[in-house]
């Protein structure tokens, strides 16, 4: 599914990012896509399991959640972090500064793949 | 557990977002905070939890992991690093003090390469357009007592800057606006957030269309047709009632937030936003703000221009300052592999950074001084555990209005921790030791 996804702060991801970064909570909040209710019953996938955000620079497995304000369908959000990071583009077109919002992305249902703690996914990074 | 003391520390200053708000009854027992009384949740949070998930001694890596060594080893390690170094890049410096801050600039002239702050990737943009245009502005003070239009761009303060809206504009008592009912409160956004339910108007745009719609709204308050029916996703009579309203209105701010900067046009969209404001002061009072993330990027930006001239990205490399945002940025000068050294200090860039920019980072020796470990400390060389500004140790800030204050601490560090100024002292004394030996 084509979707336009938003990259911001939450308030569960800076109470998770004051709590600790490794914390069950932190990976709760921060390791999440919100879809619009529609757009997740059209995905064919429950609540709480894996999708796939692809765009041009890469793609990561986070979890599925019902948009938890704001829901409006071909819009994703995904709070600020390392998972989110995997699929921004660093092009900053001589401003310095990268698209963290309105970024072309495709979602896929991804019940079987697993979601990378922050340790291991910190680790993929790295190798590349 | 016997109690040995309590007590209650008033007026303590919040060091997490650039609301900074200095209200806070922090609840100290036994040398460690108990419980924090109006602040908000996030507040709450990082009071309570700050002691948890830290390092307590200085690591370095070996074979791949790291392992504890002693403070002086970790400064030898650290200095010869970024003595060594071609072109190192110093980044953070947005959740620490002014002091900090300093101290870091000093070392980039003396280690060259790039100095940068995290205004990099929120707020840099906004620098940018204020280099072009200028910026209207006045204090949050000022703001609370008399304005009667707020107009929340881009932003999402119930959840970035939970006490924001309380404290300072729709829903605080002001001198001349004694309550809700005498504000306007007006939310621009791609989402109807949690912000815009608190709205007395919400005007929902088009992802990327923030520059369309700022420029409408400039032909409207001139006077201008509109020759469009629908601009970015907005109708156009509800544009020329939003530019009415901003005309009619004695007082009017715009708060806007990184849903401007990090959006297709960038800094253009600042260029606009900021023309717009200058517009309306022909017909009425009208001033604008970005919402400063940080605690302190806005002290970052201060210091670096007090320093060296310029408030971000500045490149050290030739023994005196140049400044060339796209270029001498963080995430263009790590994107294209150029530096061969970093020391981060208060922040996680590979939480915040683009996967190509972070995937150069592991590449390279990194030495990273921050409280509490992170996706960046995983990665680094030498991690420096540090004091927590506002919690442990004091040192100056500057709220996102530009307004300077004290923190101070309200309990003691762990034994042994050193200050994020101590520690840059101490690398820098090291670092003057091997340049004057070469």
């Amino acid at each position: 599914m084509k979707v336009t996804l938003l990259s911001g702060r939450s308030l569960g991801q800076a109470k998770g990012k004051v709590t600790g970064k490794f914390t069950e909570e932190y990976l709760r909040n921060v390791a999440v896509c919100e879809l619009d209710p529609e757009d997740l019953k059209s995905l064919g996938i429950a609540l709480g399991q894996n999708v796939k955000v692809t765009t041009k620079t890469g793609s990561v497995v986070v979890r599925a959640a019902v948009a938890s304000q704001a829901a409006r369908r071909g819009v994703v959000f995904m709070p600020y972090g390392p998972w989110v990071n995997m699929v921004i583009p660093s092009e900053t077109y001589g401003t310095g500064m990268p698209s963290l919002k309105g970024i072309e992305a495709e979602v896929t249902a991804a019940p079987n793949e697993k979601l990378l703690d922050l340790r291991s996914l910190v680790g993929h990074m790295a190798r590349g | 557990m016997m109690i040995l003391s309590k007590k209650i520390i008033p007026n303590v200053i919040c060091t997490f977002c650039g609301a900074t708000c200095d209200d806070l009854q922090v609840t100290v027992e036994n040398g460690k905070v108990l419980n924090v009384r109006s602040g908000c949740s996030t507040s709450l949070s990082k009071f309570v939890n700050y002691n948890v998930e830290r390092y307590l001694t200085p690591l370095v890596k070996k074979d791949g992991e790291l392992h504890e060594t002693s403070y002086e080893d970790a400064i030898a390690r650290s200095a010869e690093i970024l003595a060594n170094a071609k072109y190192p890049i110093l980044y953070g410096w947005s959740s620490t003090s002014n002091e900090a801050s300093r101290a870091g600039l000093e070392l980039a002239e003396w280690v060259g390469g790039v100095i940068d702050n995290t205004t990099t990737v929120c707020h840099g943009p906004t620098l940018l357009g204020v280099h072009d245009i200028g910026e209207v502005s006045a204090s949050l003070g000022e703001i609370r007592h008399r304005a009667d239009l707020v107009i929340y761009w881009g932003s999402n303060p119930v959840h970035s800057h939970p006490h924001h809206v309380m404290r300072y504009s729709a829903l605080s008592k002001g001198r001349f606006r004694l309550s809700r009912k005498d504000r306007t409160m007006v939310v621009v956004d791609v989402r109807k957030t949690d912000t815009a339910k608190l709205a007395d108007q919400f005007i929902q745009i088009e992802p990327n269309g923030d520059y369309e719609l700022m420029c409408a709204l400039r032909m409207a308050v001139r006077g201008d047709d509109l020759e469009q029916d629908v601009i970015a996703g907005v109708p156009a009579e509800r544009i020329e009632e939003l530019a009415d309203l901003m005309i009619s209105c004695q007082f009017g701010v715009i708060f806007f937030g990184v849903g401007l900067t990090m959006t297709q046009g960038r800094h253009r969209n600042i260029d606009v936003a900021l023309s717009l404001v200058r517009d309306l002061n022909a017909r009425t009072k009208f001033l604008i703000m970005p919402m400063r993330g940080w605690y302190n990027v806005a002290g970052a930006n201060q210091v670096s221009a007090w320093v060296t001239g310029y408030p971000y990205a500045v490149d050290l490399s030739q023994g005196y300052p140049r400044y060339n945002p796209g270029d001498t940025t963080a995430v263009d000068v790590l994107a294209r592999g150029d530096c061969d050294a970093a020391l981060v200090v208060a922040s996680d860039p590979v939480s915040n950074f683009p996967v190509e920019v972070s995937r150069h980072l592991a590449k390279i020796p990194v030495i990273t001084i921050d409280p509490h470990p992170s996706a960046t400390t995983l990665i680094s060389e030498v991690v420096f555990p540090t004091t927590i500004v506002g919690i442990e140790t004091g040192g100056g800030i500057y709220r996102m209005d530009g307004v300077a204050i004290v923190t101070k601490p309200v309990v003691s560090p762990p034994p042994g921790l050193h200050s994020d100024v101590e520690i840059l002292q101490d690398i820098l004394t090291h670092v003057k030791k091997l340049k004057m030996g070469q």
